[in-house]
């Protein structure tokens, strides 16, 4: 009997493979008295054990993967199962009140989990973390169950599991994982932006997948109508791997473009640029055709760590970007963290409205500190490419003038000390905050370029959290408010001879291209893998047709309005 | 047996890598190693031991080390304090 489950199609491509769960297990037991502690001590000794093996397969596998800094969290839990005060006094309580393993391991674990949690300090607290991680881990094996991990998964699979944090999605082995499907999430949450990074197909937001799916199902994953069959039958089997064919067919006529200019049937040209978040997405940008980066999130190289990154740190990882892209223009973003993206180390006090609150910018020219290590790092690294900068978060052209005030001031410090600077780095701002869109035209005498951030320009102005499911209707791109915004920043560039581009979800969306580009919109920054597709799209259309289509688009008074106008229109 | 008074003037203390890279020195050794801070006195093999302390920056602490290799342990103990810019 075949189930069908629906969610949001978070990255394009069917994938057909068994079922993987990355959920907890149940680790409940029953605390019972033994009459052979002797047994008791030898279960735990052989779980420890296995743990410790399994713990060193997961640490190698993180280091080549995500490098010695991060596989370190391992090296904390290993430590812990080899700590000769803990395993002591497990074996103790076995011995002492002929108890069972599990109930003595959980005891003794609370108790320091206990200490280290009511401890003044972030870090301690932390520790409180591993060592319930690692108690789950040998308890999992005194119960005879396992406990998923990414690395460990040796076959081809589909990874069903409530949400994917960022680590889990980083230790995800690409030559086994095609494809996940999770309970939680939308097109923007973490996850989805990591499938289409990572090119594997993903269906978010099911709300059930984790529930309905158990280990080992056969699934069909359908990237591109957000569907998820479960066991399917024989039949469902074979039109779904037709569909699998023609994708690649598809994706093969696509990849013809790869070299190819982004120009209309009426000969204009805009830019196609990738949105990318380290260093190692430079390679899927170029494969798919990038004509550059138009947003590299540098908050990735803050996240996931014990302290702030290095100069050094940072300098290395903007210049293997501006050297990967070989010339072609790269749009670095500085901080953008607060809001739904922390960093525990920064030890800010919790927000009652965190997307209204203390983040990006408004931090940055708070904690100087951090915002001229990252400045000097990135005018180190300007040289070794085509760099330009953007602020994000900016409401006001106040805020627009003190960062550019410490940009040139490291860049004058910098070049005092004889370090080579480039001097033609373009400096702009993230368009997201509804009065920065309005008050455009004066922005635009003074910065270089805009761009425009979708994705948070349309929760301020709908005033809907883009993270509550509850409200999420209110996430209207096509929205005539919002293209009326969009309208407005594009015009104020082009009058000051400046461009602006936008590095949203929407830039790469099929309905909302052709009203962008009739709007005049000059760059547009979007997944790696929408690229081609979006190429293919704008090669087929009219910048002169397009003109008119938005024109009446934005006389339009309601989304569905305009979404009928562009479906009657670019109708192909 | 042989012991050491140090004074830490890491601004973070004794956790975080400090520790983790005391408990890794020592467990180097077959010596019965401690550490003691505030009356209360820790086997310095043990990574919660260590923690559980919570040295500060300016906290007067004294290892001792009891043992066939107590020499070489204390040695290697102080090397790792001096390097690592720890007292």
């Amino acid at each position: 009997m075949s189930t069908m489950i629906k969610g949001i199609a978070a990255s394009s491509g069917i994938a057909i493979a068994k079922a993987y769960r990355l959920v907890e297990p149940d680790l409940s037991f029953k605390k019972t008295t033994v009459d052979n502690p002797e047994i008791e001590v030898s279960r735990l000794q052989d779980a420890v054990k296995v743990s410790l093996e399994e713990l060193e397969a997961i640490k190698n596998h993180a280091e080549k993967n995500l490098g010695a800094d991060k596989a370190a969290i391992f090296d904390a839990h290993i430590l812990v199962l080899n700590d000769p005060e803990m395993m002591g006094q497990i074996e103790d309580k076995i011995k002492n009140e002929k108890i069972n393993a599990e109930a003595a391991l959980k005891e003794v674990s609370d108790m320091f989990v206990q200490i280290f949690d009511s401890m003044d300090n972030e870090y301690m607290r932390e520790r409180a973390a591993d060592i319930r991680d690692v108690t789950k881990r040998v308890l999992a094996h005194l119960l005879n169950v396992t406990i998923p991990s990414p690395s460990l998964i040796n076959e081809e699979v589909i990874v069903v599991a409530e949400d994917l944090t960022p680590s889990d999605t980083a230790q995800l082995n690409r030559d086994y994982v095609k494809g996940f499907t999770t309970d939680i999430g939308g097109r923007t949450s973490h996850s989805a932006i990591m499938a289409r990074s990572l090119e594997i197909p993903a269906v978010v937001g099911t709300k059930v997948a984790t529930t309905e799916i158990s280990n080992g199902d056969l699934l069909i994953l359908d990237g591109l109508s957000g569907e998820v069959h479960i066991n399917p039958t024989e039949a469902l089997l074979e039109e779904y791997r037709k569909k699998q064919a023609d994708y690649a067919k598809q994706l093969e006529e696509w990849a013809k473009l790869v070299n190819e200019p982004s120009i209309t049937k009426d000969g204009v040209q805009v830019e196609l640029v990738a949105n990318i978040g380290t260093p190692a997405d430079v390679e899927g940008a170029l494969q798919n055709g990038a004509e550059g980066v138009g947003l590299f999130r540098t908050e990735f190289l803050y996240m996931g760590r014990d302290e702030l990154p290095s100069e050094e740190d940072q300098f290395e990882a903007y210049k293997a970007v501006l050297e990967g892209m070989k010339g072609k223009p790269v749009v670095v973003r500085t901080l953008d963290i607060g809001g739904d993206k922390e960093l525990s180390y920064l030890k800010l006090p919790e927000e009652m409205n965190p997307f209204l609150g203390f983040r990006a910018i408004r931090l940055c020219l708070d904690r100087t500190d951090i915002f001229r290590t990252q400045l000097r790092a990135l005018l180190r690294a300007s040289v070794y490419g085509n760099l330009k900068v953007m602020f994000p978060m900016i409401a006001t052209l106040d805020e627009f003038r003190k960062a550019k005030a410490l940009f040139l001031e490291e860049k004058e410090k910098l070049e005092k000390e004889g370090i080579p600077v480039s001097d033609s780095i373009e400096l702009g701002i993230m368009v997201e905050i509804p009065s920065t869109a309005v008050l455009a035209d004066q922005f635009a005498k003074e910065v270089d370029f805009f761009s425009i951030g979708t994705n948070d320009l349309i929760q301020y102005t709908m005033a809907a959290d883009r993270m509550n499911e509850r409200v999420s209707y209110l996430y209207q791109p096509y929205n005539p408010s919002i293209l009326r915004l969009v309208k407005m920043v594009i015009d104020a560039s082009h009058k000051e001879g400046k461009w602006t581009g936008m590095c949203g979800e929407m830039a790469g969306d099929e309905t909302a291209i052709p009203l962008l580009l009739g709007m005049g919109l000059d760059e547009f920054s979007m997944s790696a893998t929408s690229i081609l597709k979006a190429r293919s799209l704008i090669r087929k259309l009219s910048k002169a047709d397009m003109e008119k289509l938005a024109e009446e688009a934005l006389q339009k008074s309601t989304v569905d309005e305009v979404i009928e106008l562009v479906k009657e229109k670019v109708a192909e | 047996m042989v012991e050491r008074t140090f004074t830490v003037i890491a601004d973070t203390g004794i956790h975080a890598r400090p520790a983790t890279l005391l408990v890794q020195a020592a467990s180097k050794f077959d010596s019965e190693i401690s550490l003691e801070y505030k009356e209360k006195k820790v086997n310095l093999k043990s990574i919660m031991g260590v923690m559980s302390l919570g040295i500060g920056k300016g906290a007067e602490i004294k290892i001792t080390a009891e043992g066939s290799d107590e020499e070489s342990a204390i040695q290697a103990i102080e090397e790792l304090m001096k390097n690592e810019g720890l007292a």
